[in-house]
């Protein structure tokens, strides 16, 4: 897969990719698109902070009014929020620690070590990215009743604790800038596997371990097919809270909107400390999670 | 899993109370030779050393593994096998040998091809504007550009903005009478439209969330791409006197042909699963894709029939049957990229 390509190779050739300076033109185009990607989350907040009479009007409100603590609140009560958000971290939490850990260690078995079926174990991890989440949700969905697991977080949080995608990426990543003989010399020095992983392979590691991090997070935070099967209003996600917040019984649209707004924020502030990274991460090489 | 891994970290880590079983191999000049004591120690040593080496690998893969195994190829499997009998969501043990019976009813049934169809039309319309409009914001992205950090993370916000958040603003932007998207419209001469009843309408609206999300993702995707395009390539190409829109054609395209095959395939395997837009714009009762079910996808079909409707054996016949779909378009794609190769 020709997206991927190391952190040092995107550096370089940064500069020497980039050509001829942008035009009037092209300044314009991109301030188009950067409005209409950033409107409608803007929208939800003027929304979220109008009463849902005033969204039945034209027309429609395009600055922002006084209601929105009080939808918030709302919203953060009747929806179940503060226990949704609370969820929600300690979901895209634990399947964050699972698919690093796990991906970074897989991923460096297949890039630096020898061992039997390695080519057809890898040619399994590609083959399992394709493979659909609807594929599973039949025999999970019986099991989860089996074990009395509905509503409980470990349904959402075990199905998609390790990730075809990261061991993939975390190969890639140490194919390239993890050098053998660094393994070697240790080997030499008598360290154990384990000592080489925990003092060789996870520092270099470290820089894909916080992108693969993030990716992952945004992808758990957002999943939205199986949780919605999993799990209902009594424990919900954030998009399970959501969900039902938007088909409950003559939803309040402005309540509806802060809900949006309340289940949106904790990734948009992640995006706005290491919106760099996660720019630089996804250009290392991604796949939609 | 936590145990497993620890029982080998403890088998690893005894060696190393030492910390040294290969450098005892390396020193065996050493006068303990002669004690058999230490001979028997630094044997076992070396075996366990080997051991290490050997098994570590798949200690390692193992974790993945095991939880793929669990998780993914089994319920594969399983789901094969409960295509061919019927189950009921209502009362799970009792299963019934129907055969290819669920799949007969299925291809029988017009909302099976009416959910085949509008996946497919939504996955064309939101895939390819989407993609062309990456490709060429990603075009723009690469000139020297002030605050290019900015544009990048200011496009790249819809991506983080979940299924959700995203269904449910543009649902109240695409309301009838008081949208904010008719009004707009409006401004521009066009009457009311009922976004939701139409199918083409509806199918737009879908796919305008789709789009929303994907395209800035897209976009950093190409850029990546193309700054690792050769800039001599672009020199020379000046040098010839071509224009910015025939380096654009001529150099940068070709260059990026892998890279956009993999978003096609990317993006189709998404369309091919969508659900949560279609779901959530539909409002209550939004597994059946509107009134009259134009733009009920193959995953809101699955929904409404292992969920709604109580057929899980159904179900898993429709998961199936997406299942080989993808397989045959991956199997298409392979064929094109072969002959992408081949004419190049």
């Amino acid at each position: 897969m020709a997206v991927f390509s190391s952190p040092r190779q995107v550096r370089s050739k940064s500069k020497a990719g980039k050509q001829m300076h942008a035009g009037p033109v092209t300044y314009a185009v991109l301030i188009v698109f950067t409005a209409v990607s950033l409107f409608p989350l803007i929208w939800t907040a003027i929304a979220a902070s109008r009463t849902s009479g005033r969204l039945s009007q034209t027309p429609p409100p395009l600055w922002f009014g006084a209601n929105l603590f009080k939808n918030l609140g709302t919203a953060w009560t009747d929806a179940n929020l503060s226990q949704a958000l609370l969820n929600s971290a300690v979901v895209a939490g634990s399947i964050t620690v699972g698919t690093v850990l796990f991906s970074t260690i897989a991923g460096f078995a297949f890039a630096k070590l020898r061992f039997r079926f390695k080519t057809v174990l890898l040619m399994l991890v590609i083959a399992t990215m394709m493979v659909p989440p609807q594929l599973s949700v039949v025999p999970m969905f019986l099991w989860i009743a089996k074990l009395d697991w509905t509503n409980h977080l470990q349904a959402v949080i075990l199905p998609t604790f390790v990730s075809a995608f990261g061991v993939f990426f975390m190969r890639q990543y140490l194919t390239q800038a993890l050098p053998t003989e660094l393994i070697e010399a240790a080997r030499v020095d008598g360290a154990s596997s384990m000592r080489i992983v925990w003092h060789v392979v996870f520092p270099v590691a470290r820089p894909a371990m916080a992108v693969l991090g993030m990716l992952t997070f945004v992808f758990a935070w957002n999943d939205f097919f199986w949780p919605i099967i999993a799990l209902t209003q009594e424990n919900p996600t954030v998009q399970v809270a959501l969900t039902s917040l938007a088909h409950g019984y003559v939803p309040d649209e402005s309540v509806v909107m802060a809900g949006a707004l309340l289940g949106t924020l904790p990734l948009l502030l992640v995006f706005v400390v290491f919106g760099k990274q996660i720019v630089g991460g996804i250009m290392q090489g991604a796949v939609k999670g | 899993m936590v145990s497993e891994l620890s029982d080998i970290a403890g088998a690893t880590a005894s060696p190393a109370q030492g910390g040294a079983a290969p450098r005892d191999e390396a020193a065996q000049h050493r006068p303990a030779d002669h004690d058999p004591a230490a001979a028997l120690r630094r044997k076992w040593r070396s075996r366990l050393y080997r051991w290490d080496v050997k098994g570590s690998p798949y200690a390692f893969v193992s974790p993945f593994f095991l939880f793929f195994v669990a998780f993914g190829l089994f319920p594969l499997i399983y789901t094969g096998w409960s295509s061919f009998y019927r189950v009921e969501l209502t009362n799970l043990d009792a299963r019934e040998f129907v055969g290819f019976h669920n799949y007969t009813r299925l291809f029988q049934d017009e909302f099976f091809w009416n959910a085949l169809r509008n996946t497919f039309t939504i996955g064309v319309i939101s895939t390819v504007p989407q993609l062309l409009m990456a490709l060429g914001l990603a075009h723009l992205l690469n000139y020297r550009l002030r605050g290019s950090t900015f544009f990048r993370v200011a496009m790249l916000v819809p991506y983080a903005t979940s299924v959700a958040a995203a269904a449910l603003v543009f649902t109240l932007m695409f309301g009838t009478d008081y949208g904010m998207i008719n009004w707009a419209l409006g401004h521009l001469g066009f009457g009311h439209t009922d976004w939701r009843a139409g199918t083409w309408s509806s199918q737009i609206a879908v796919s305008s969330i789709v789009i929303w999300r994907w395209t800035g993702y897209n976009t950093l995707i190409y850029l990546a791409a193309m700054q690792a395009v050769p800039s001599d390539l672009y020199e020379s190409a000046a040098l010839d006197g071509a224009s910015r829109w025939q380096q654009f054609r001529h150099v940068t395209v070709p260059m990026l042909r892998p890279t956009i095959l993999f978003t096609i395939v990317v993006s189709t395997i998404g369309a091919t699963q969508l659900f949560g837009e279609p779901y959530l714009f539909g409002g209550t009762g939004g597994e059946k894709g509107g009134s009259a079910h134009q733009f009920q996808t193959l995953g809101l079909y699955l929904y409404e029939q292992g969920w709604t409707n109580y057929h899980l054996g159904r179900a898993s016949a429709i998961a199936w049957t997406m299942f080989l779909l993808l397989l045959l378009i991956a199997a298409v794609n392979g064929l094109a990229a072969r002959w992408l190769r081949k004419s190049q």
